[in-house]
């Protein structure tokens, strides 16, 4: 029984990575850039709900609202001030390291604001959860969520990314930025879409990130973010099911690890992982091959 | 004297002329302790920014895990100053730590580099980032200690090692190693720099230099004209990690409590001094030593602002990045200022870079 509960753990853990690694894997696909703030935005995210929650006396539906909108804007402002003129530059590294400076920013700002020391965040979820076979297999309310909530946007993004025109557009964006401007797509905006989307799943991960690790400080982010990257890379970057698939298998392994083996080596097996997926499929699970053409 | 002869010269002046100033501002008393205390650190720095740049900007593969090659290198090391404190005498046991930095260093920079190696862009950045991680995490765990009956190892705790009344713990898991004699100073650090240096640029002008460099810019090309594509990417990243592991011996002589902790040795760490090789220009060795010494210096020179350096930091991080690469700024900047305006001037000493580098 005491497994079951921990693969249910580690599949709600799994989850929060496969949101934020969705959001990577987006932006890396059509960007072709790894947004390092990306984790940082998870973190603006919680603290959003944890200051509206404190202003509202514990309301964090709006908080969560509130939290999605201000962090889309974010994505999208830093998107335009920061990653926008770099589009091109002679180094794909430029990009790379001013997104490194977007995230010290970010968490200096946090730091300036509300100090180093850790909050304790409420859960937004104040579902209790429910027991089975008398009690022995308890599955707590957030675990719950998460996991649907994981399960809802996965469902609804691969709706919007095979459906729609915008979704088409980013999908040609992501292939060939040229052909697809001369198709009439505007791509600058297409990829801010992509920040906003990528942005906002943050924000969500956030609240589901702390309601279940209710500790936030400024570099709560840092850690996720960096798994939620491994998820996404392991499963290939740039597919959207690759994610979470990559997600899952972290967090379920980092559980089961964490576990059964040591907490103090968990992170290396998590990582152990990645490089033995990698070594016998190069692109990740559901990567795409790419020929090179001399 | 050629060209390339004298360039690297230059790179030698500066790194003299800099120990000299710094010498005779600790003679005549002008450096508070505060900055003495970070003139070693700088030099490490430096050096692991040009192991870093040999990968990054020579080979021009990404490593985000370079920081685990200065763990490796400093924690054998310390390990091995620690264990025979009492029996070699300073100036051998120094020399002999520094062999074995390098060497376990180097070592695992070939055992790594054999599956790294086959992977490409992202993709190996995101691995190496991994073994970095993984590195420190497995030096977290392990509990060494000595006796009179030899060395004990477990990775259990420091209570399980079953040592006799007479037996020291040494590594002691994620409290490290504490009391490592303070071998590394200023002139040793500079010494080491300069010999890294010394390699770097020799190895850069040089026939396999070359190769390496074919490879980075177009390894099909490279396969070709019958380059050993694998033998050279293997040559360049172990290189490169023995001198990090250089890096790493004059880091643990130079602190009395060596941790594996994520602030010396994480990701966190290791993209630190990809900042630096990259703002001191990708592929480009004297920039590199420069922008650590620098960019080292500007948070802890900030620090009478204290809250605010960091957030000042990151902000001079972003312009300079984008008033750098940004293709419409370059343009904009060539118009009105020429190529060898304004910027350019700080440019060509600095920031000059790569234009080969993609």
């Amino acid at each position: 029984m005491s497994f079951l509960t921990y693969l249910i753990n580690g599949l709600s853990l799994g989850s929060i990575y496969a949101i934020i690694a969705l959001g990577y894997t987006m932006v890396y696909g059509i960007a072709k850039m790894l947004n390092f703030a990306h984790g940082d935005f998870i973190m603006v995210g919680c603290y959003i709900i944890f200051s509206v929650s404190a202003a509202l006396s514990g309301n964090s539906v709006v908080g969560i609202i509130v939290a999605i909108v201000l962090c889309t804007l974010l994505g999208v402002t830093t998107e335009f001030v920061a990653y926008r003129p770099l589009r091109g530059a002679a180094s794909p590294l430029a990009v790379l390291i001013t997104a490194i400076g977007v995230s010290y920013l970010l968490e200096n700002i946090a730091l300036l604001i509300y100090g180093a020391d850790i909050k304790s965040f409420s859960s937004v979820i104040k579902w209790e959860g429910v027991s089975f076979a008398g009690g022995q297999l308890k599955i707590q309310g957030v675990t719950i969520v998460t996991i649907l909530v994981s399960v809802v946007i996965l469902i609804a993004l691969q709706l919007f990314i095979n459906k729609t025109k915008q979704g088409q557009a980013m999908l040609a964006a992501s292939e060939d930025k040229g052909a697809a401007a001369l198709m009439g797509i505007n791509v600058n905006r297409t990829i801010a879409l992509t920040f906003a989307i990528g942005s906002a799943l943050a924000a969500v991960a956030g609240a589901l990130l702390c309601s279940a690790y209710p500790s936030l400080s400024p570099y709560t982010g840092a850690m996720p973010g960096i798994k939620a990257f491994v998820a996404a890379v392991l499963g290939g970057i740039g597919s959207i099911p690759g994610a979470m698939i990559g997600g899952l298998v972290l967090g379920i392994v980092e559980i089961l690890s964490k576990t059964y083996i040591s907490s103090q080596l968990s992170d290396a097996i998590v990582f152990g992982i990645l490089v033995v997926v990698l070594l016998v499929k190069p692109t990740g699970i559901l990567g795409k091959v790419v020929q090179e053409k001399v | 004297m050629n060209k390339i002869t004298k360039n690297n010269l230059i790179t030698y002046g500066i790194v003299i002329f800099a120990y000299i100033v710094f010498e005779i501002l600790m003679l005549t008393g002008n450096l508070s302790s505060h900055l003495k205390g970070l003139l070693v650190p700088m030099t490490y720095y430096a050096v692991i920014a040009v192991a870093l740049n040999l990968c990054v900007g020579i080979l021009g593969e990404l490593s985000i895990g370079h920081c685990g090659f200065m763990c490796l290198g400093a924690f054998s090391s310390a390990f091995f100053s620690k264990a025979t404190e009492n029996v070699l005498p300073t100036v051998p046991r120094f020399i002999i730590a520094f062999i074995i930095g390098i060497g376990v260093a180097a070592l695992f920079g070939f055992l790594i580099g054999i599956p790294v190696l086959r992977l490409k862009g992202d993709y190996l950045a995101i691995v190496t980032l991994a073994f970095g991680e993984i590195i420190k995490n497995v030096i977290n765990s392990f509990y060494i200690g000595i006796d009179s009956k030899g060395l004990h190892m477990n990775m259990k705790s420091a209570m399980d090692l079953n040592m006799e009344a007479d037996g020291n713990v040494i590594v002691n898991g994620a409290m490290g190693i504490t009391g490592t004699p303070h071998n590394a100073n200023f002139t040793i650090g500079i010494v080491v720099l300069l010999i890294s240096l010394f390699i770097v640029q020799n190895l850069i002008n040089s026939r396999d230099g070359r190769a390496i460099m074919a490879i980075r810019d177009n390894y099909i090309a490279a396969e070709a004209t019958g380059i050993n594509v694998t033998g050279y990417k293997m040559m360049a990243f172990t290189i490169s990690a023995a001198i990090a592991g250089a890096a790493g011996v004059l880091f643990s002589h130079n602190i009395t409590t060596l941790t594996a902790s994520s602030q010396y040795f994480g990701y966190n760490a290791s993209i630190m001094i990809l900042v630096y090789v990259v703002l001191g220009g990708i592929g480009n060795i004297r920039g590199s030593v420069i922008a650590a010494c620098i960019l080292y210096m500007l948070p802890e020179l900030l620090r009478g602002l204290n809250t605010y350096r960091m957030l000042i930091y990151s902000i001079i991080l972003i312009v300079m990045m984008i008033v750098n690469w940004s293709p419409k700024i370059i343009a904009w900047r060539e118009k009105k200022f020429g190529k060898s305006g304004m910027f350019g001037l700080i440019g060509r000493i600095i920031f000059r870079r790569n234009k080969e580098v993609a």
